[in-house]
């Protein structure tokens, strides 16, 4: 048998009319992440939806909404307060979940501190970042929650990117990621023993822009620090940090007023605005979809420290 | 703009996290933060230019082995497409992780190192993408530059592959001479190669077909969760909820429930609590049926007159993915099927198949990791299924280890 360059090709491509009419990816993604929740709600008997007011939650929020239509979502929004959130995502927080009738609970990491005497940070990049796995713990076996849905993805960092959507949690609530239950077809497998929990990622495969860009879709209202305003600053190390008294400053930190937006909202302590004039959703995609730095990179102070600060958080029990 | 899923499939040495760091690259997916860390990292491994691979390696226990562990996710897009790149390792003891790679994939690129050819390895990754029924497969020989950009040299190995397909069940297949390190054939045409007229990777990857390979015909929707307001104005509501497995549902058509044969008709289809005409495959959605029948989480929705089969006797292709216990007949697990889950006995080993050789073992008496054998399994209660190869969606099943609650295996139902 001979055979020539021309004999290697044998795949059927796409004409310009199904090019065209190819289905939506955020219609693709939109209804994988439905299938999740409705295998949440399936197959767990406490889960939970896990809300902080910032665009990631908000997104699980309407898709929670949209999968159980005409019903309300299933489960309650919970919480964990750090004390050193953005007031502007509290108030949303507070009010999403009465417009939209659904359980709010909220634990606060201020109360975990003083019940078990923890030892806060100190100095000038003090976070409570890490203490909030401590209160999720507690509130997890409170109202012994069996599912906890997060809106974590896997674009955002590399230790995310190797996580299940159904991510096995032991007794302690920590992940091992040499053991993780294979994930075969969208077959999720949410069998545990009584203690143990499930951590459900139902936007997994979205990337920061479909987040935005569904945002924008659904006409979704977000808290308005994701919009450029004027703000005082701390100016450090090249980052910008909202000033406020939780943040303990020293010499070298300058106080600047900026117009900025914040393009994650997390603790105050560990979130770095951006410097934009982008004050609509289309603004902030354009904004962000000629963006040369990464999401986390740009915003995170939390996962700089190490190579591997998110694999170490997570396998202590973090989101 | 729709979203493909590719798994690569190959072992660090083919190239493959070099090759997916390629694609990242030549399509300006790569920030500018994540490209200065990966620089660092380079430097401070002493790797000399700059690694591309260290963009895939997420666990630090890959990163200090060089080598991938598991199965990573990564996200790109072109003006074109949004692909998920799903990175598999390729070494034999983590072939359960490439089968649930390819569970998920719409197509399959396997590396090959041009000097070495068809291996062991591309023998073996070709069985799993067969066997997982991946439509598409493109075979990227690599590093094409260290055997002289040789035209001869790439057509005696895409002879010998497909030679080797002849054996397997691949729909579409295409071979691509490339060299990732360069950037030759992977996103933009090599000038090394002037003799290749055919396409380049991405180009394959933007263009190629994958909705005609959906099931189309067979009507199936599996209950995930019922839906009852139980509100004043919504006292009646009951809405199955669910994704559209395969082919088309619409209002008005005559459906049956599985596993129980009671017979309706379709009332209304609903969208996020809108009336939608009709539904298909891959759409979640919500079902209302014109009877009142008890339809609970498992059941299945299907047209009355097209129906999968119904049995407690299963016979399917399973890999094996338990590191602890070994599979026997006799042994029981869970099968989850669906949204079905039920008891279920092994009755029998009939062959295991050497994955690398493609031979039939008979007279197996237990399974190990990564092994992969046809076996007969009975359940407790009749499933729904069609063959896998005919629809994936409804074909697939997980078997669930009773006291560990861990998936150890994958079964595609023949």
């Amino acid at each position: 048998m001979s055979i020539s360059v021309k004999d290697v090709s044998d795949i059927s491509y796409r004409e310009a009319d199904e090019i065209r009419n190819s289905p939506d990816y955020l219609d693709q993604l939109e209804a994988e992440a439905i299938y999740i929740m409705r295998e949440v709600a399936g197959q767990f008997e406490r889960p939970a939806l896990l809300f902080s007011g910032g665009k990631d939650s908000i997104t699980l929020v309407r898709l929670a909404q949209k999968a159980f239509a005409p019903g309300k979502i299933p489960f309650p929004l919970v919480h964990v307060d750090t004390g050193h959130n953005f007031i502007e995502a509290i108030e949303y927080r507070d009010q999403l979940a009465e417009e939209i009738g659904a359980k709010l609970v909220v634990r606060y990491v201020e109360d975990t501190i003083k019940a078990k005497g923890l030892k806060e940070q100190t100095g000038k990049n003090a976070s409570r970042n890490w203490l909030q796995t401590f209160t999720l713990l507690d509130t997890i076996e409170e109202f012994e929650f069996d599912a906890c849905i997060g809106g974590a993805r896997r674009d955002e960092e590399k230790a995310r990117a190797k996580e299940r959507i159904f991510s096995f949690r032991d007794e302690f609530g920590q992940w091992d990621p040499k053991r993780q239950r294979p994930e075969l077809w969208n077959l999720f497998n949410g069998r545990i023993s009584k203690g143990e929990n499930v951590r459900v990622f139902p936007i997994s495969n979205w990337t920061e822009l479909d987040v935005w860009a569904y945002l924008k879709r659904e006409n979704i209202t977000l808290p308005s620090i994701y919009f450029a305003h004027q703000r005082e600053l701390i100016l450090r190390d090249g980052k910008l940090l909202n000033n406020t008294p939780v943040i303990e400053k020293d010499e070298n930190d300058q106080i600047v007023t900026r117009q900025v937006r914040f393009r994650t909202v997390g603790d105050m302590t560990c979130t770095a605005a951006v410097e934009s004039s982008a004050s609509t959703l289309d603004e902030v995609i354009a904004e962000i979809s000629i963006s040369r730095i990464s999401e986390r990179g740009e915003t995170r102070i939390d996962d700089q420290q190490t190579e591997a600060a998110m694999e170490d958080r997570k396998k202590g029990g973090y989101f | 703009m729709d979203l493909l899923r590719f798994i690569t499939a190959g072992s660090v040495d083919d190239g493959k996290s070099t090759l997916i760091g390629r694609l990242l690259y030549d399509t300006k997916n790569i920030l500018a933060d994540q490209m200065e860390a990966i620089e660092r990292a380079s430097k401070s491994r002493n790797v000399g230019e700059i690694d591309l691979a260290l963009l895939t390696d997420g666990l630090r226990s890959e990163r200090e082995q060089g080598i991938t562990i598991d199965v990573a996710y990564k996200y790109f897009q072109t003006p074109n497409r949004k692909f998920i790149s799903i990175d598999a390792p390729g070494h034999i003891q983590y072939t359960r992780n490439m089968v649930t790679g390819a569970s998920n994939a719409d197509l399959a690129i396997i590396l090959v190192d041009a000097r070495h050819g068809v291996v062991e390895q591309t023998r073996r990754h070709s069985l799993i993408a067969s066997m997982l029924g991946i439509p598409h497969v493109i075979v990227a020989i690599n590093k094409m530059d260290l055997i002289g950009n040789s035209e001869d040299g790439f057509l005696a190995i895409a002879k010998d592959y497909k030679e080797l397909a002849e054996k397997l069940n691949i729909k579409h297949l295409t071979l691509i001479p490339v060299s990732a390190l360069n950037g030759d054939n992977i996103v933009d045409r090599s000038e090394n190669m002037p003799w290749y007229t055919g396409e380049t990777l991405l180009s394959v990857l933007e263009n190629v077909n994958v909705l005609k390979d959906q099931n189309q015909d067979d009507a199936r929707f599996a209950v995930q969760y019922v839906i009852r307001p139980q509100t004043d104005e919504l006292h009646d509501y009951r809405g199955y909820a669910g994704r559209i497995q395969s082919g088309t549902f619409k209002k008005g058509d005559a459906v049956k429930i599985l596993p129980s044969e009671q017979e309706s008709k379709i009332a209304k289809i609903e969208f996020g609590g809108n009336e939608i005409e009709s539904a298909s495959v891959l759409e979640s959605v919500t079902i209302l049926l014109e009877d009142d029948i008890d339809i609970s989480r498992g059941d299945s929705i299907v047209a009355l007159t097209n129906s999968p089969v119904v049995s407690q006797d299963i016979e399917a292709i399973v890999c094996w993915m338990d590191d602890k216990k070994t599979l026997k007949p006799g042994n029981k697990y869970v099968l989850q099927h669906g949204t079905s889950r039920s008891r279920c006995s092994v009755r029998d080993i009939e062959y295991q198949i050497d994955i690398n050789s493609y031979e039939k073992l008979e007279d197996v008496e237990s399974l190990k990791l990564n092994d992969v054998a046809r076996i007969v399994i009975r359940t407790a209660q009749p499933i729904a299924f069609d063959s896998y190869q005919k629809n994936r969606a409804n074909g697939a099943a997980i078997l669930i280890d009773e006291t560990s609650n861990v998936t150890v295996g994958a079964c595609m139902i023949e």
